[in-house]
């Protein structure tokens, strides 16, 4: 459930940008919001996970504080997006997670790392110090170790975000029969994956500050893609090892490598690049105590990205050991923190972005007849 | 602030003094939305056509002829290149059939509103090197033989004498002056919200006058919309519009009707709704309706009162009970069949009523019960200077001004001497703003001036 001065806030919100829809050129969000009259916590939810927090309607506001109406949607949508990973989340008990998200990671990255790094010099012991012939990690972390942690994992982050993505579903409103239509599919996926909602017709968005720009969007792409990038070449990887029966480390050639290459040379840029932008942004119009949730993913994000490239550089060093089992630890911690932090932001984006998709193709109902006023003149 | 990023094209060194603080600059712009332009064919921003003669004849139309019709029609011309120029200047559309309003066609519409237009402008007078004092305000104008020398600035609890080549003032109306409304309507004024900015002090404007210079419309005139009556004392803008007069019935503080709601459609209803409220005790009006017309009007930002009967409406209200009960009860009597269709005017009507309702009757019988508050909400005021085709003041007795421009709000009354047509506001601002920047850059570059 929404906190009660959470609701009353995106309602004031709403109520008042319904009344106004001057912003209704930016993004979705604008447009949505004329399908509906009143806004209920299912609206808001719906709403503020459409939102891409690109502060363009906040500069625009004639009603943004100072204004006693105190209008703020950026702010206001990312408190409200927060809330709901948690009313969303699966299993309940851990949707505490979202809270002090960046202690429990961290907390969780340095318990991972010790347990690792244990495990692996009992189980390897001197091994982990030594050059590997052909910096094959599998003489350190045999194969199915790898696979049946990660695998096991894998499977529960999955469940866990499907079921979050379920639950977002059913609160939107939407029959579950509409996640088969496929021209929804295929315009949620086309808005997803140009960040469409970051562009305004070309100009970009007006973060980290008030003049607009597309630094957000590019340093997004390199870190969304640089994801999907590495999640190929993992993928490619099992295929190599399981129906082509290639064991060996994969060569540098390899497309594994060069996919991960890529993916990990975009993880590494586009997080530290969206760092960047967050200590230039205005602080005005973001919900700080999440700092810590988006801070954690990027750092683990980085760290996992460049102790991957090193692992690649080095394989035949003596490091490498080492740096598998770090490597290893840091993946299992995003691994298991993924359905509770800054990741599950993705997962509710598409779900709204499909809403929409379904939504914009249909009328209005009951729209009032609409009628330009004479407008408070220049 | 055309004005300034023209002068300051022209070669001028420009300041802009700003009576409100950062957030509020630009006066009543920020509220502002659209802007009305001429065009012979379809361009990006707009649909097929608007030529200068439609044009025209509605502002004919609007001002029952109360308009200059040499200085409208060159606003009209001129109208056709202002997208461009605010493009130019980084100020962002809405593509044509964006919008959601019929306006498409005779109005370009600002991506994100006047403010967005605004925060472009202030964005490129910093590229350009333009200076901009922020609470600056100008309680004073020091002119001899039409010609202005020095302004005095209040800001920080401080008086300045700033000196300039030339002025142009953009300082708008009167209508945030409280003392001066009063003057004006009385005590009602009191009870009258402004609708705009609470910086639209016509501090400058009543100085211009004082000092000989020819006044332009009708100083008691303002334009007043209803709007709901729980709306802010000043700045409540767009969202507190309220269009359900024609689906229900208004009455006064006494429980009882005084105009023919269904009268007409929208742009006249509204603009006539204001002032009727403003006639009545007290200044205010209430509308009632029931469920039926719920839906049918774009909502305020305000929820309405509910109640299950009239009677409870009424205490809700703190209307006369008894009274409001007998005013429902007679309009109910005296609806006549027919068929309702609010997008014409249709043959709804009551009969044997003092005032009739028109069109658009229906019963107010289906709970549950619904009204709001109206008041008065003046937009602006139709006071102003009289300028010349170079935005160029003119004394009392047609003599110009050497170095006094004008431009925006101020200037409006010459064009448009009552009612209002949507966007026009911003063309004139923009029209008269660049002619008044290159023409007030002129005289700062040629003039012989001998200000330091």
């Amino acid at each position: 459930m929404m906190p009660l001065v959470l609701l009353r806030e995106g309602s004031h919100l709403l109520t008042v940008c319904n009344a106004c829809r001057y912003c209704e050129g930016y993004c979705a969000v604008w447009k949505a919001m004329e399908h509906r009259v009143v806004f209920k916590e299912r609206d808001l939810n719906y709403l503020a996970n459409l939102c891409h927090n690109c502060g363009e309607c906040y500069y625009s506001c004639q009603y943004s504080p100072p204004h006693e109406f105190d209008i703020n949607p950026p702010k206001t949508f990312a408190k409200i997006r927060v809330s709901s990973y948690e009313q969303y989340a699966w299993p309940r008990p851990l949707a505490k997670a979202f809270r002090a998200n960046g202690l429990l990671v961290s907390l969780l990255t340095a318990a991972l790392l010790i347990a690792f790094l244990l495990f692996g010099s009992m189980a390897v012991g001197s091994r982990l110090l030594t050059p590997v012939r052909d910096g094959d990690f599998y003489q350190i972390v045999p194969h199915e170790v790898m696979a049946s942690a990660f695998g096991t994992v894998g499977f529960f982050v999955a469940l866990a975000l499907l079921i979050g993505f379920l639950r977002f579903w059913r609160n939107s409103g939407e029959p579950f029969s509409e996640l088969a239509n496929p021209a929804a599919l295929g315009l949620a996926l086309k808005d997803a994956l140009r960040l469409k909602n970051l562009d305004n017709g070309g100009e970009g968005c007006a973060y980290p500050a008030e003049k607009s720009s597309q630094a957000l969007r590019w340093f997004h792409h390199a870190t969304f893609y640089g994801f999907l990038s590495c999640f190929v070449a993992t993928t490619l990887g099992a295929f190599d090892y399981y129906v082509l029966g290639w064991h060996g480390p994969p060569s540098y050639a390899s497309l594994p490598v060069i996919f991960g290459t890529f993916g990990g040379i975009g993880l590494v840029i586009g997080p530290i690049g969206l760092f960047a932008l967050k200590q230039r942004r205005n602080r005005e119009i973001v919900n700080m105590s999440q700092d810590g949730m988006d801070i954690s993913f990027i750092v683990l994000l980085v760290v996992i990205s460049i102790t991957g490239l090193l692992l690649l550089a080095l394989r035949e060093s003596a490091a490498m050991g080492a740096l598998l089992i770090v490597h290893l630890a840091l993946v299992m911690t995003l691994f298991v923190t993924m359905p509770y932090g800054k990741f599950v932001h993705g997962i509710y984006r598409f779900a709204a972005l499909l809403k929409w998709a379904l939504e914009r193709g249909r009328p209005i109902q009951g729209r009032p007849e609409v009628q330009d006023a004479p407008r408070i003149r220049a | 602030m055309a004005a300034a990023l023209t002068a300051r094209e022209n070669g001028a060194s420009v300041l802009v003094l700003e009576a409100a603080p950062q957030h509020f600059r630009g006066g009543n712009s920020r509220h502002t939305r659209n802007l009305r332009c001429m065009h012979d064919a379809p361009t990006d921003v707009m649909t097929e056509a608007y030529r200068e003669d439609e044009f025209y004849k509605d502002i004919l139309s609007v001002t029952g002829g109360q308009t200059n019709e040499q200085l409208a029609r060159m606003t009209i011309r001129e109208s056709a290149n202002c997208a461009g120029w605010m493009k130019r200047h980084g100020v962002r559309f809405q593509p044509a059939l964006g919008g959601t309003m019929q306006l498409g066609r005779t109005n370009a519409f600002f991506l994100g509103g006047g403010k967005a237009m605004m925060n472009a402008y202030y964005a490129a007078a910093e590229r350009t090197g333009i200076r901009v004092i922020y609470n600056a305000e100008v309680v004073d104008l020091h002119v001899a033989d039409g010609k202005f020398e020095s302004a005095s600035v209040l800001l920080e609890g401080q008086t300045f004498e700033v000196r300039a080549k030339a002025i142009v003032a953009a300082s708008g109306g009167f209508e945030s002056n409280l003392e001066w409304l009063r003057r004006i309507w009385g005590p009602p004024a009191d009870n009258f919200l402004i609708r705009g900015t609470p910086y639209n002090q016509g501090k400058v404007l009543a100085r211009l006058i004082d000092l000989g210079v020819e006044s332009v419309g009708d100083p008691t005139q303002g334009h007043f919309v209803a709007i709901d009556a729980r709306a802010p004392k000043f700045d409540g803008g767009i969202v507190t519009r309220l269009d359900c007069v024609s689906l229900g019935i208004v009455v006064n503080k006494n429980g009882e009707r005084f105009y023919d709601e269904g009268e007409d459609f929208w742009p006249k209803r509204y603009a006539i709704w204001g002032r009727l409220v403003a006639q009545q005790p007290d200044q205010i009006g209430y509308c009632i309706l029931d469920s039926k017309a719920m839906g049918k009007f774009m909502p305020s930002v305000f929820p309405p009162m509910e109640a299950q009967s009239i009677g409870e409406l009424a205490r809700l209200m703190q209307l006369p009970e008894e009274k409001l009960v007998a005013t429902v009860g007679a309009y109910n009597a005296a609806v006549q069949p027919g068929t309702f269709d609010h997008t014409i005017l249709d043959n709804c009507k009551t009969s044997g009523l003092h005032p009739e309702k028109t069109h658009w009757a229906l019963r107010i019988d289906r709970p549950p019960f619904f009204a709001y508050g109206l008041r008065p909400g003046l937009t602006f005021t139709y006071l102003g200077v009289k300028v010349d085709e170079r935005a160029n003041a003119v004394m009392k007795g047609g003599q110009r001004t050497r170095n006094i421009f004008a431009a925006g709000e101020i200037v409006a009354g010459s064009i448009l001497g009552k009612g209002y047509v949507a966007g026009f506001g911003v063309t004139i601002g923009t029209v008269f703003g660049r002619i008044a920047g290159r023409e007030a850059a002129l005289e700062a570059r040629n003039g012989k001036a001998s200000a330091p």
